[in-house]
């Protein structure tokens, strides 16, 4: 090297590149969305914490005709298939990912999974991500809607303590109603949890043992269904 | 935790760049993180101090600038306070997210031969 001008000494230049750490998984997810939109089939997002009833709530639906709509799932677990053996039980076509130690699903496992389902010939995919209320929401699956499944004995707290999940939700079920003449749960205080992490909060109050609020859910199942076959509007 | 996964990631970001751009080293990475991208800051630094090992960030320390969450009402340009309801309320319009979600690889020093 030369002492005395420093020509031939390595450069270091500065790069602006300003991507997303998640650009992959974006490009996978947009794929996916394509998919969906070209055969109109609405792909739901379904999150919550363990045991906030995600499982019980597709069976209730299922059980109660889901507003006539052909329904699939895919479900994320770590360890088992339960979820989805449930899902077959209840009369949906359902297939399982067994994501090992991942905490989330990504749009690359369920583009897989779409190879394995015939999830074209339904009008309504939900894909049941893993149950936790952290991971899931940083990856786009490329789902037109996301649902958040809260249950009444989680507490009414939880919007203000996981707020990136809530904040990109379409809908917020609270699920497990049936148990609120049990609880001293405050509904005024969920609301207002609500309003401080969703610009538009949607919530419907649901459970799937007495069915209350199936109705509402299948309306907006249907609702939102119609309003993806609409060429014009961009899902 | 999927910090693991994020970490993954951007360094196969930062290699893709450093191929593009034929460099031998990188010597700094610089990301942004919102402070609503549900990605913490000291998880991100212990997944990367454990991933880097063997590939071509190994000896490029990691920078991270954090963006405070924003919300504004689209039609005035209000400015909400923070914990504030997400909507405003002259316009009763609902709040858009103006900055705080970002997960962004934003620039990197590369060596060049």
């Amino acid at each position: 090297m030369c002492e005395t001008c420093g020509c031939g000494d390595p450069e270091i230049i500065p790069v602006d590149v300003r991507t997303h750490i998640l650009s992959e998984n974006e490009r996978r997810a947009d794929h996916n969305r394509q998919h969906f939109v070209e055969s109109q089939v609405l792909a739901i997002n379904l999150m919550g914490s363990p045991g906030s009833g995600k499982t019980a709530l597709l069976e209730a639906t299922a059980a109660s005709g889901s507003a006539g709509l052909r329904l699939v799932a895919i479900s994320g677990d770590l360890a088992t298939e339960r979820d989805a053996l449930r899902l077959r039980e209840a009369g949906i076509e359902a297939l399982s990912i067994t994501t090992g130690s991942a905490c989330h699903l990504d749009a690359k496992m369920v583009h897989h999974a779409l190879h394995r389902l015939p999830w074209q010939e339904a009008d309504l995919l939900v894909v049941e991500n893993v149950g936790n209320l952290v991971c899931p929401a940083v990856y786009d699956l490329g789902e037109a809607l996301r649902v958040v499944a809260l249950s009444v004995t989680e507490g009414e707290d939880k919007p203000l303590k996981y707020p990136v999940m809530f904040q990109r939700a379409d809908l917020v079920l609270l699920t497990k109603c049936d148990l609120l003449p049990h609880l001293e749960f405050e509904f005024e205080a969920l609301r207002e949890a609500l309003e401080r992490v969703m610009p538009e909060p949607r919530l419907i109050s649901i459970s799937a043992r007495t069915g209350e609020g199936l109705e509402a859910w299948n309306e907006w199942l249907q609702r939102s269904r119609n309003a993806c076959r609409e060429p014009t509007r961009r899902v | 935790m999927h910090e693991y996964s994020i970490v993954g990631a951007l360094i196969a970001e930062v290699e893709a760049e450093a191929r593009r751009r034929g460099a031998s080293r990188v010597h700094r990475v610089q990301v942004r993180l919102g402070e609503r991208s549900g990605v913490e800051i000291e998880l991100l630094r212990e997944a990367y101090a454990l991933f880097r090992e063997g590939s071509i960030c190994a000896t490029a320390p990691l920078e991270i600038e954090p963006i405070p969450a924003r919300w504004g009402c689209p039609e005035c340009g209000l400015l909400l306070r923070e914990g504030a309801p997400l909507r405003c309320a002259p316009c009763a319009r609902p709040a858009t997210m103006l900055q705080g979600d970002e997960i962004l690889l934003q620039r990197l020093h590369l060596e060049v031969a």
